[in-house]
């Protein structure tokens, strides 16, 4: 047997707010993968014109593209999500109605910052 | 890691400590790298070495990877109930966090001290 705790939505019945929890996990494992991202980013910065060139065309594709906008939504959401959790951990919305209020906030204000980043950058002449 | 008492509220202290500096430090560097995505290598150098982005993008990526290790801690204690396998992703999870943040501050702190670029 497994003495140690498990997150309560692993225990629970069902409810859709556990799919926010889920999704704070998920989100939150693209971005120790979007660490790794930056850290080579910086090393192939820090690195000869040849480095920098070889990390610019493995950014630039697609796919990295792709990432790339995953992490940002990921970002956007984490963090929204994460001030929900700061101010339950102050005991703050644990009411069921509040924590489904809160929620939504989450979804929208995701939404919100994901499409303003994606302005600030298109306003600046830039791709993603 | 098992969690003892002191441990548990030890990782739970540290998780909020790093969340809440990463509001900050997040918000600021989505925002530089998001209006600067285009820069060629020299306007990203010129910009990495000045001194407080230098200690911004080291300060950020730190607190970050810490967070991430605290995370990912507990992702693998939820999810892997074999207990040397549990140990052997734990301590993998460690050596590339740790490798992580000593290769970028090293990066960083190679463009920051290097005359000019």
């Amino acid at each position: 047997m497994n003495e140690r705790p498990l997150s309560p939505f692993l225990i629970y019945r069902f409810m859709y707010t556990m799919v926010l929890s889920f999704v704070h996990r998920l989100t939150g494992l693209l971005m120790s993968i979007g660490a790794l991202l930056l850290t080579y980013a910086l090393v192939a910065l820090a690195g000869d014109a040849a480095s920098f060139e070889r990390a610019r065309v493995f950014f630039r594709h697609w796919t990295l593209q792709l990432v790339m906008l995953a992490l940002t939504v990921s970002f956007f959401y984490h963090l929204s999500n994460g001030i929900r959790h700061l101010c339950w951990d102050m005991g703050w919305g644990f009411e069921r109605a509040q924590a489904r209020r809160s929620g939504w906030f989450v979804i929208a204000s995701t939404v919100l910052l994901t499409a303003l980043s994606m302005w600030v950058a298109v306003r600046e002449g830039n791709g993603t | 890691m098992r969690r003892g008492e002191p441990h548990g509220s030890g990782h739970w202290l540290a998780q909020r400590i790093t969340a809440v500096a990463l509001i900050p430090l997040g918000v600021w560097f989505i925002f530089s790298l998001s209006t600067r995505a285009d820069l060629g290598r020299s306007a990203w150098l010129e910009f990495v070495a000045i001194p407080w982005h230098a200690a911004a993008v080291v300060l950020f990526l730190l607190v970050l990877l810490y967070h991430s290790y605290l995370g990912v801690q507990v992702v693998i204690e939820d999810y892997v109930q074999e207990r040397w396998r549990e140990r052997t992703l734990q301590a993998l999870s460690g050596l590339i966090h740790a490798s992580a943040a000593v290769l970028g501050a090293l990066a960083v702190a190679k463009i920051a001290l290097g005359s000019g670029a």
